[in-house]
């Protein structure tokens, strides 16, 4: 059909005359403007914002006594996982959206202080925090709590005639085949670590392991939820070992369907590579004052001993006292594998794309 | 036309371009030269002529022809059921297609996973898991909805006597399907294929997690790029490529409809009762492509230890100690966005649709391929590009929760669109005329003639922006958000973020409920409508 314009017939909604007809066209463009307008924020008194991953949470009440004694309210943002967090904060850094940043891994880290967007400032709170994880000697991030991802097993699976593996040696072990479930170190937190694991390791013949690891029937998953929820006995799979956290079996507790006293998996204490999370301030932030009292409450007994309920991670103060299921079922990792942040940084895309080459291909 | 209603007319049709411009394009563009503005030039060639790339690229456009062709193909025999038959339990065939669509990937990867476990799919000789072949299942699964909806409606309003004329003249089925039928319905096969193809050249999840570690599109490698290796200048390279294919593929269907230019008169004929082979193929053929892995997803969310039971549901009320909000407050959030959202894709595609039908030809054609474009840009990079664009007065929104209704709008309003344009294209002149001749004002003719046809046509479009906005995953997870405002389907995938069988419940139990109150909402929203077959959109 020809469609010329002067058949143009917008009436019912943009009228020539007609009082009823104006205002609904007018209404439409308001309600656009009052859209705009009504986003463009409300200046509250004294607000600190701390922008953060999806993964943080922690009890209600808890911020709420932060405001009581200081006065300052704690406004939360959240922005994805930990890589979209640090390329959000990057991007944003000629216009920081908040004042206190915090979940950025020694994983990420040196990525972090790279692109200078961290301010230093050294918490007084700071004396209770071991020195081992206070990766950065300038300040410029604090290190708040810490986690270790670890080899974990279904603990059925294994018996007197196949014990459970206990180190990464073991697990390219024949008896093993098939059994082990890992996540792409491009596309998955845990992944990554475990992979940290292994160059802590093997050093230059992690190649070697992981080649051995895949003539062992590795499969590997993109995620985290895959791998334990689809792979993993736990989640209905049939594979008996999993890249998972050394709080996981507190949580298979705490989250079970039938009351349990124990959890159904177990941890490698030694596979494990420790993951530290860090709150830093913002350069640039618009409340300096406001940002250092909210790191400070982050070290604080109160934040710190909600850390493991809220979070499934273990708090980064010695005087935190942990809930009870977790010093009962958590694994406490003596001597976990790290690595320098800055090493791992130069060094990390070479790094998976030779085990993308390795496992993948 | 006076200069009063010219304006007017322009006043009118800057409404969606300022959206589309203040939300899309501005971002995009801050987004595109923050990245690559300057030596980032050198790289983007050095992309452009990697082996990496090209595999990658391949493997993209490979599997979204694939998965199109597919997905055309299983819904013909369903479109001719419904276009040319009359059954009973109609509604529940258009309910039972469109579901699917709201899904959030990550539970339709699980529903699949578990199906393939079932069914010993997941090993062997026979194995679907991480294969190219789950990723064509669920891209099928999860478009048969838009391909039945917009062929069966067309295909309903052409004229059968041809066919009939045909048959009787002694052409065997097959002969009048290729000469007669199938050359009539390519306007409207072009159109959905077009739809479809989008969504599988920019699907997300569902290549994340069932296609395997070792496959990458160009949308999960812009994510790869963006979030994983902090490298948003490869990212936005991507992005520009993946943004021109998308182009190349508007264009395209844009001249394929426009072919169209045949109105065939409507017939007014009775529906014949479906024959029985027929309909049990159908029941079939839905029941494998989309009722197993829905039953699968019933069936988790009922599983309880070794039983089964409601415990699942009567927990989404509690808040567990991960999550910011409890489910039924999630759900809460993402009915209130998807309700605006559904009003801003309303209000917009419907003024858009007026501009395409009736503006000036380059008009028309700039606001129907400006507005398709939210479909095949990388949620990643409009995320980040909001970010570092609406960032200072008069829009602050980083922090807003508008944002997310405002990003679900955009991908609801190509929906409203394809379900308005043609119903006010087929208008029939005629009754205007009539009506003018009988002394009708012109107000009085769009009132009482345009208006009721294309809200009834428009009804359709917003209960697709409705059932996207309440699915959306990808858009709304790379934007920045508040701890009180996390959606359902965010909460779904922080409850299977961490161990535990009630988080994996109750992340089941809160599939089920978006998925039934999208039902109910299509029921809703289109009910009273499909009675009478008397409209005829896009879907």
């Amino acid at each position: 059909m020809e469609v010329l314009p002067t058949r143009l017939n917008l009436n019912w909604i943009m009228p020539a005359e007609g009082e009823k007809m104006k205002k609904k066209s007018l209404f439409i463009i308001l309600l656009l403007a009052v859209v705009m307008i009504s986003a463009c924020g409300e200046e509250e008194e004294r607000t600190v914002t701390l922008l953060t991953h999806d993964s943080f949470w922690i009890s209600e009440g808890v911020f709420q006594d932060f405001t009581e004694q200081t006065g300052v309210t704690v406004e939360l943002q959240m922005a994805g996982d930990t890589g979209q967090l640090l390329a959000s904060a990057i991007l944003t850094a000629s216009n920081p959206a908040a004042d206190v940043i915090f979940g950025i891994d020694n994983t990420f880290l040196q990525r972090a202080l790279d692109a200078e967007i961290f301010s230093a400032y050294e918490s007084p709170a700071l004396v209770h925090i071991p020195e081992e994880i206070q990766l950065d000697s300038q300040h410029r991030v604090t290190p708040i709590d810490f986690g270790d991802v670890c080899i974990n097993y279904w603990i059925d699976s294994f018996d007197a005639n196949l014990p459970v593996p206990e180190n990464l040696d073991d697990l390219i072990n024949p008896k093993y085949y098939g059994q082990l479930v890992v996540q792409n170190p491009e596309t998955s937190s845990p992944g990554l670590a475990f992979l940290l694991a292994t160059i802590a390791e093997y050093g230059e013949d992690w190649e070697a392991w992981w080649e051995a690891l895949k003539n062992n029937g590795v499969t590997v998953t993109s995620g985290w939820e895959d791998a334990y929820e689809g792979e993993f006995v736990a989640g209905g799979g049939d594979r008996p070992l999993v890249v998972s956290y050394a709080s996981s079996p507190p949580a298979e507790v705490i989250y079970s369907e039938i009351p349990i006293n124990s959890p159904p998996t177990g941890v490698l204490t030694d596979t494990c590579f420790r993951q530290i999370e860090f709150a830093g301030i913002v350069n640039g932030a618009n409340n300096q004052e406001s940002a250092e009292a909210l790191v400070d409450f982050m070290l604080s007994e109160r934040f710190q001993e909600d850390i493991p309920n809220s979070m499934l991670m273990f708090p980064a103060s010695v005087n935190a006292e942990l809930p009870q299921i977790f010093s009962e079922f958590a694994e406490v990792v003596e001597t976990p594998y790290m690595l320098d942040p800055e090493f791992i940084e130069e060094n990390r895309n070479d790094w998976t794309e030779r085990w993308t080459e390795i496992v993948l291909r | 036309m006076t200069l009063v209603k010219k304006l007017r007319w322009v006043a009118l049709a800057a409404i969606p371009v300022l959206f589309i411009g203040a939300f899309f394009y501005w971002p995009l563009i801050k987004i595109f030269s923050h990245a690559l503005g300057g030596e980032e030039i050198e790289d983007f060639k050095s992309l452009l002529f990697s082996g990496s790339f090209h595999q990658i690229a391949w493997f993209t456009v490979w599997q979204a022809f694939l998965s199109t062709v597919l997905t055309m193909v299983l819904a013909l025999p369903t479109a001719y059921l419904m276009a040319r038959y009359s059954f009973r339990g109609r509604r529940i065939f258009q309910i039972v297609t469109t579901v699917p669509f709201v899904l959030p990937t990550v539970v339709v990867a699980g529903a699949f996973t578990a199906l393939f476990e079932r069914f010993g799919l997941d090993e062997g000789a026979f194995r679907l898991r991480h294969t190219v072949w789950a990723l064509l299942a669920a891209h099928v699964f999860f478009n048969l909805a838009i391909a039945i909806r917009t062929v069966s409606s067309f295909w309903s309003g052409l004229d059968p006597r041809i066919e009939e004329q045909a048959k009787l003249l002694g052409a065997t089925p097959w002969h009048i399907f290729r000469k007669i039928t199938f050359p009539r319905l390519i306007p409207v096969l072009a159109a959905a294929s077009s739809i479809v193809f989008l969504f599988c050249l920019t699907s997300f999840g569902v290549v994340l997690l069932l296609a395997g570690p070792t496959r990458a599109t160009i949308e999960t490698e812009i994510w790869r790029q963006a979030i994983w290796r902090g490298d948003i200048a490869t990212a936005s390279s991507l992005a520009v490529i993946q943004l021109v294919a998308v182009l190349v593929m508007v264009l395209l269907m844009n001249y394929l409809q426009r072919r169209q230019a045949v109105v065939e008169n409507r017939m007014d004929f009775v529906y014949e009762k479906a024959p029985r082979k027929l309909f049990a193929g159908n029941i079939f053929l839905l029941f494998v492509m989309i009722g197993l892995p829905i039953i699968i997803l019933f069936e988790s969310s009922l599983t309880v230890g070794d039983g089964y039971s409601f415990q699942n549901f009567a927990s989404l009320a509690d808040r567990v100690t991960l999550v910011p909000v409890s489910a039924i407050t999630a759900l809460k959030n993402s009915l209130l966005f998807a309700f605006v959202a559904t009003i801003f894709a309303s209000l917009l595609g419907c003024i858009a649709s007026f501009v395409v039908v009736h503006g000036r030809r380059w008009v028309s054609n700039l606001f129907d391929i400006g507005m398709m474009f939210p479909l095949g840009i990388s949620a990643v990079v409009l995320g980040f590009g909001m970010l570092i664009s609406l960032d200072a007065p008069p829009l602050d929104l980083r922090s807003s929760w508008i944002l997310v209704p405002i990003a679900h709008s955009l991908l609801g309003i190509p929906f409203v669109m394809r379900a308005v344009i043609p119903t006010l294209r087929r208008i029939d002149p005629s009754l205007r005329e009539s009506a003018t001749l009988l002394g009708a004002s012109p107000r009085q003719v769009s009132r009482h003639i345009d208006f009721p046809i294309a809200l009834r046509a428009l009804s359709v479009g917003a209960a697709f922006a409705f059932a996207i906005s309440i699915g959306e995953f990808g858009a709304t997870s790379f934007l920045p958000r508040n701890p009180d405002r996390l959606t359902a389907p965010l909460v779904l995938f922080r409850l299977l973020g961490a161990p535990g069988e009630t988080l994996r419940g109750q992340a089941m139990a809160l599939a089920v409920v978006l998925m039934t109150i999208t039902a109910l909402a299509v029921i809703l929203v289109e009910g009273s409508f499909f009675k009478k077959e008397t409209i005829r959109s896009d879907f």
